[in-house]
């Protein structure tokens, strides 16, 4: 039988998709237990054990400073620079979307800006953020913003104005004004796509917080990691990068689930 | 009886290719006008500068002695091949559409009395259509007849005074398009429509039209096909079966045979 024409049951898929994540856990714990076997006191590949040690430090006490649980600073920190900039950035999304995909006079007007920030790596743009807006919060959800923001605004406007031309009209000789026709016709039909665009923009905007963490914060998923690199703390840094890919993996998820739930025509008949 | 719709001298120009030249049209009120033609004779430009669609290159056309602007309006109804229903909304959403837009400028959305009495008009309009039990579905739950019924629902709500057809029952099984055609004659009788259908097929245009037109090019250049556009090569007014059965055969016979001598056209004409 072609491989092609071999379909995967679901129970079995899941089975199947946790093989290859559990061999790679098996040899990082083959590789890390080797290397303590050599030099007890090894850094860089930590045992579970050793991690739990690193974590609890950070889950447990409170910062003396603070007087806070570091790790879920860290946590509530960033997951907020992250929701304000995705907000924003969706917002934007929509507003822009639809008037650009709507009405062809305003995107010929402002669909080549839109492009031309968008080919502007974001990143160059951080130092102009940090002078112009300071090193505080609005500087890093700013580069969240400008980072995602043009792209999906592209998608957006580019899904509107292909919805196909005989709904458009049919509209039209419905009575529907151009008014009409982005609230009752684009809008509706732009939102299961603007949840799929935010799904795609998780990842780069998780890559754009921990780089403004990284370079100015002084709290934050981002800022933990690059602080205890000095300290070749290993043991911190692996359960931090493994609790980033798991709320990324839990915020993937809640965005399908709304899309599925609010807008069942939009996946498929059999709803 | 003074003409409803009122074609005169109309061009159609894509740069120097001329898709339609010199079209004259009058159309009666309750008239059931087909239009046949080979590929590319202009039919469905013809009936999107009618919609409003596109605008001539010369000529003007009248709706009640009106000229019309170049823009799609509530005064004309449309129904296309596909994509003519809202995918997103149930069928009684979908045919409550027009009477949200006229009575909500700024919300498109009914409420209280006014839903009420919108929804009832709308389920009146989806019985009529055969849709009374579908009426929650969405159209991705429907048939490609059902959705079809749907469309017509949508526009006929509006009371538009001309309903144009593009190619409706184009993509549907021929059992179901018999279904069809006896739903938009008995709609045509009851609601007094005045119809205009684009169609290829040419068995269908004959069943149901009162007058079937057909397009085509009158001369053609081997060297350079674009320099000469469609006009109406027949425009037969049909009043018995009599009229239909020559009709029929006089169309089908001048028109097939170029369909076939021509190797770059993709639809034929046929009995389908």
């Amino acid at each position: 039988m072609r491989w092609v024409n071999r379909h995967v049951r679901r129970r079995e898929a899941v089975l199947i998709g946790a093989v290859p994540i559990l061999l790679l856990v098996l040899l990082y714990l083959f590789l890390a237990a080797q290397r303590h076997a050599i030099n007890p006191l090894d850094k860089i590949l930590p045992l579970p054990g050793g991690m739990a040690e690193g974590m609890a430090n950070l889950l447990f006490n409170t910062d003396q400073l603070t007087g806070k649980i570091i790790f879920w600073a860290d946590t509530f920190a960033s997951l907020q620079r992250l929701g304000i900039g995705l907000g924003i950035a969706t917002l934007f999304t929509l507003l822009i979307g639809l008037v650009l995909g709507v009405l062809p006079p305003m995107r010929a007007t402002f669909g080549p800006l839109v492009t031309v920030i968008a080919v502007i790596p974001p990143i160059a743009l951080l130092p102009i953020l940090f002078i112009a807006l300071g090193l505080g919060e609005t500087a890093k959800v700013a580069l969240i913003v400008i980072g995602i923001a043009p792209v999906m605004i592209r998608d957006i406007t580019a899904y509107v104005s292909g919805l196909p031309r005989e709904q458009i009209i049919k509209a039209q000789t419905l009575g529907a004004s151009s008014w009409q026709i982005m609230i009752r016709v684009a809008l509706p039909q732009a939102m299961p796509r603007l949840l799929h665009a935010m799904r795609l923009a998780l990842g780069p905007a998780w890559v754009f917080l921990i780089s403004a963490e990284a370079i100015a914060s002084d709290i934050g998923l981002g800022y933990r990691i690059f602080l205890v690199r000095r300290y070749l703390s290993m043991d911190v840094i692996i359960p931090y990068v493994a609790w980033i890919a798991l709320l990324a993996i839990a915020m993937d998820a809640v965005l399908v689930l709304i899309s599925k739930r609010m807008f069942p025509w939009a996946h498929g008949a059999g709803h | 009886m003074s003409a409803l719709l009122s074609l005169s001298n109309i061009w159609v120009e894509y740069g120097d290719k001329i898709v339609i030249e010199n079209v004259d049209l009058d159309i009666e009120e309750g008239a059931f006008v087909s239009i046949v033609g080979p590929s590319g004779a202009g039919k469905s430009s013809l009936l999107r500068i009618i919609l409003g669609q596109e605008i001539p290159t010369r000529g003007t056309i009248l709706l009640d002695g009106q000229r019309l602007g170049g823009e799609c309006g509530p005064d004309r109804g449309v129904v296309f091949q596909r994509y003519s229903v809202f995918p997103h909304i149930s069928a009684l959403r979908n045919t409550m559409f027009g009477l949200e837009c006229e009575q909500a400028p700024l919300s498109a959305r009914l409420f209280g009395t006014a839903h009420k009495a919108a929804k009832a008009m709308a389920m009146e309009m989806l019985d009529a259509v055969g849709l009374a039990d579908s009426m929650h579905l969405y159209p991705a739950q429907m048939s490609g007849g059902m959705q079809q019924r749907l469309a017509i629902a949508q526009a006929l709500i509006k009371r538009p005074r001309i309903l144009l057809l593009d190619e409706p029952f184009g993509a549907l099984d021929p059992g179901i398009r018999a279904d069809m055609h006896a739903l938009i004659t008995r709609l045509w009788n009851d609601y007094a429509l005045t119809i205009i259908m684009v169609t290829h097929d040419i068995r269908e245009a004959f069943k149901l039209g009162t007058r079937v037109l057909a397009l085509d090019k009158r001369r053609h250049d081997p060297d350079a096909p674009h320099r000469f556009g469609a006009t109406a090569v027949y425009d037969l007014a049909l009043r018995n079966r009599k009229d239909r059965a020559a009709g029929e055969e006089l169309v089908a016979a001048s028109l097939t045979p170029k369909i076939d001598a021509n190797p770059n056209t993709k639809e034929s004409i046929g009995h389908g």
